[in-house]
């Protein structure tokens, strides 16, 4: 089983360097593209080759970069973003390609930002990940005493610049639009759209923002063609995809499977299984702002339509695993609260609609709920969700919400009746 | 007035934006290296450097949660409050800090060696209950370990 954006990584070992790299083929692609490709060239195989952004929306990155002004007339400043923040509760595999391979991350980056003529970048890291942070700065600078940053890169007539800048903190700085606000020293909200990032982005100029995982496959799908990307995964998708799981299972992980992996055999043969005594209740399949399945869609393979069909979505791939002696209630009480917590209060249904759910459902894991609550629960996944709100926090925050009501009505009916929580 | 270090690293910052303001957030975290914390003093410090108003400043600052406005201790200890340390018991890990320490979350030990804080995910879910101090992460907590852990920060 091929797998390209892990094969470098050894657990608990320190990642390449340039040199290193470059003994494995890295910087090849990026030579390719830069000396024999033109950037709509490029952009060609990264489109045919189906590629959709892993941060969270699986948007087809080709179609993504089309939309970026090319030529004569096409504004001179454009930027391309990696967004490296990963803040989404339960999702902890970008640490992974930051830390094990930062050289395939820089090497992605500036194939990208050629494609869309860019020539600067930013990696846009959240501040927790200190030894990300001190790799991917070493990491720059070796790229730039090799000659494949800065100012002409390889002898061509294309530059490309690129900085870290570590966040200070808050979920919507991973939002792309905010992020670009936090990038010009503003508080994290999002923009209107349209205008499109990709047409006006950061400080007014076209900017991509992709995710990193989107990013580090760059390389290998210039080095081996788009027909190689489709055929890794399981289903018709295309590539692998960095999978996680947490929660009480015997061994919680990342892998790098093919696209397509049923949840089955990522939370049984990879994590092993729930933890002795254990039971499996629920699955948030790609972090915490994904709607809960359970038990009866194992067999549902891990990729955008496939998850999409059983009502929920692939969003991170990183599962977190719910047991029967967790509380559901208090889960979507920890959710709700991380939510409202980090609603940026732009607009009125997320800023004022979160704190109400996070407080109904404290009440109701205390014993003092009502059965009306539950109605009122249900007014707000709808309230809240897609169209009604300014950015995808809301929508997403009513996700698990729904799917909590519709899975375990019973525990929160058993909660109200006994006035009580039966799990303490 | 900034001090002259942090005007100099600020220097840097400005050579990479477009126009002073967009450096706001660079500068709060200067500021924040050198004193710890951004008191309304280096709010107002900021906006004089780069020539904006104070609110301005302000406004930016309170958005972020690593931005400090308040004086925190000598070591800040950031435990994850988010769904997986949820499920794998964070609050054992709370009530234990809160016992051997006396503090909550928000609030600092009276000798001012630690402030306490809940923080949203930071990322190491497969290896929760996890906390970092400064700039160290400490993961697969259990309630034995939190002593030795304490120890190192004097
Ligand atoms: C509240 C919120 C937080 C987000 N956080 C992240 C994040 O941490 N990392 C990420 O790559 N995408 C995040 N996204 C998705 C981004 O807006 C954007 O879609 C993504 O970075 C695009 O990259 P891709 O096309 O490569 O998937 C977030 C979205 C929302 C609404
Ligand atoms: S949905 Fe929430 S986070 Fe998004 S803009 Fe509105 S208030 Fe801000």
């Amino acid at each position: 089983m091929e797998k390209p954006l892990t094969q470098h990584i050894k657990p608990n070992e320190p990642p390449m360097s340039l040199n290193e790299y470059e003994k494995v083929g890295g910087y090849k692609a990026m030579q390719r593209a830069l000396k024999e490709l033109q950037p709509k060239d490029v952009l060609k195989i990264i489109s045919d080759s189906n590629l959709r952004g892993r941060g969270g929306a699986g948007f087809p990155t080709g179609m993504k970069w089309s939309f970026v002004p090319m030529g004569d007339n096409a504004p001179k400043e454009k930027y391309l973003v990696c967004n490296a923040d990963e803040m989404e509760p339960g999702t902890f595999k970008d640490r992974l390609l930051l830390e094990g391979n930062p050289h395939q991350l820089i090497e992605g980056m500036i194939i990208a930002a050629f494609a869309i003529q860019a020539n600067k970048g930013y990696i846009f890291l959240r501040w927790a990940y200190k030894t990300a942070a001190e790799l991917i700065l070493k990491s720059i600078a070796e790229a730039y005493n090799a000659g494949y940053l800065g100012k002409n890169i390889l002898g061509t007539s294309y530059s490309f610049d690129l900085y870290l800048h570590t966040s200070v903190g808050r979920y919507m700085c991973g939002e792309e639009t905010g992020l670009l606000n936090a990038l010009e020293g503003k508080r994290a909200t999002p923009r209107a759209k349209p205008p499109f990032p990709q047409v006006s982005g950061l400080f007014g100029k076209p900017t991509i923002v992709n995710n990193v995982e989107t990013l580090s496959f760059v390389p290998h799908i210039v080095n081996n063609g788009a027909e190689w990307f489709k055929k890794l995964s399981l289903t018709g998708e295309g590539g692998t995809k960095i999978y996680g799981v947490s929660g009480k299972v015997k061994n919680p992980n990342t892998w790098e499977l093919p696209l397509g992996t049923t949840m089955r055999e990522i939370i049984f043969e990879h994590a092993g299984g729930m933890r002795d005594g254990l039971k499996l209740k629920g699955i948030l399949p790609g972090g915490a702002s994904t709607d809960f399945l359970t038990e009866e869609h194992l067999d549902v393979n891990m990729d955008f339509t496939s998850v999409g069909k059983v009502g929920s979505r692939l969003g991170t791939g990183t599962l977190i695993i719910l047991d029967d002696k967790t509380c559901p209630v208090g889960m979507l009480h920890n959710l709700e609260h991380f939510f409202a917590q980090e609603s940026c209060g732009w607009c009125t249904p997320c800023r004022d609609g979160l704190p109400w759910v996070e407080k109904i459902l404290l009440s109701i894991e205390e014993g003092d709920g009502r059965m009306e609550d539950l109605d009122l629960l249900a007014y707000h996944s709808k309230e809240l969700g897609p169209g009604r709100t300014f950015c995808a926090l809301a929508p997403g925050a009513v996700e698990p919400l729904q799917s909590s009501l519709k899975y375990f009505r019973e525990d929160y009916e058993m909660h109200i009746k006994n006035k009580r929580c039966p799990w303490r | 007035m900034l001090k002259t270090e942090e005007q100099k690293e600020l220097e840097e910052e400005l050579k990479l934006v477009p126009y002073k303001k967009a450096a706001t957030i660079e500068a709060l975290k200067v500021v924040q290296k050198h004193r710890g914390w951004v008191s309304d003093e280096g709010i107002k410090d900021i906006a004089e450097f780069l020539e904006i108003t104070p609110d301005e400043v302000d406004g930016v600052a309170t958005f972020y949660n690593m931005v400090f406005r308040r004086e925190v201790g000598r070591h800040v200890i950031l435990l994850c409050d988010s769904v997986s340390c949820y499920i794998l018991g964070y609050r054992k890990i709370q009530e234990e800090i809160n016992k051997k320490l006396k503090i909550n979350f928000g609030e600092t030990t009276s000798d001012g060696r630690f402030t306490m804080l809940p923080i949203p995910c930071l990322g190491t879910c497969d290896h929760a209950p996890a906390l970092m101090i400064d700039n160290d992460l400490h993961r697969d907590l259990d309630s034995d370990k939190i002593d030795s852990i304490l120890e190192a920060y004097k």
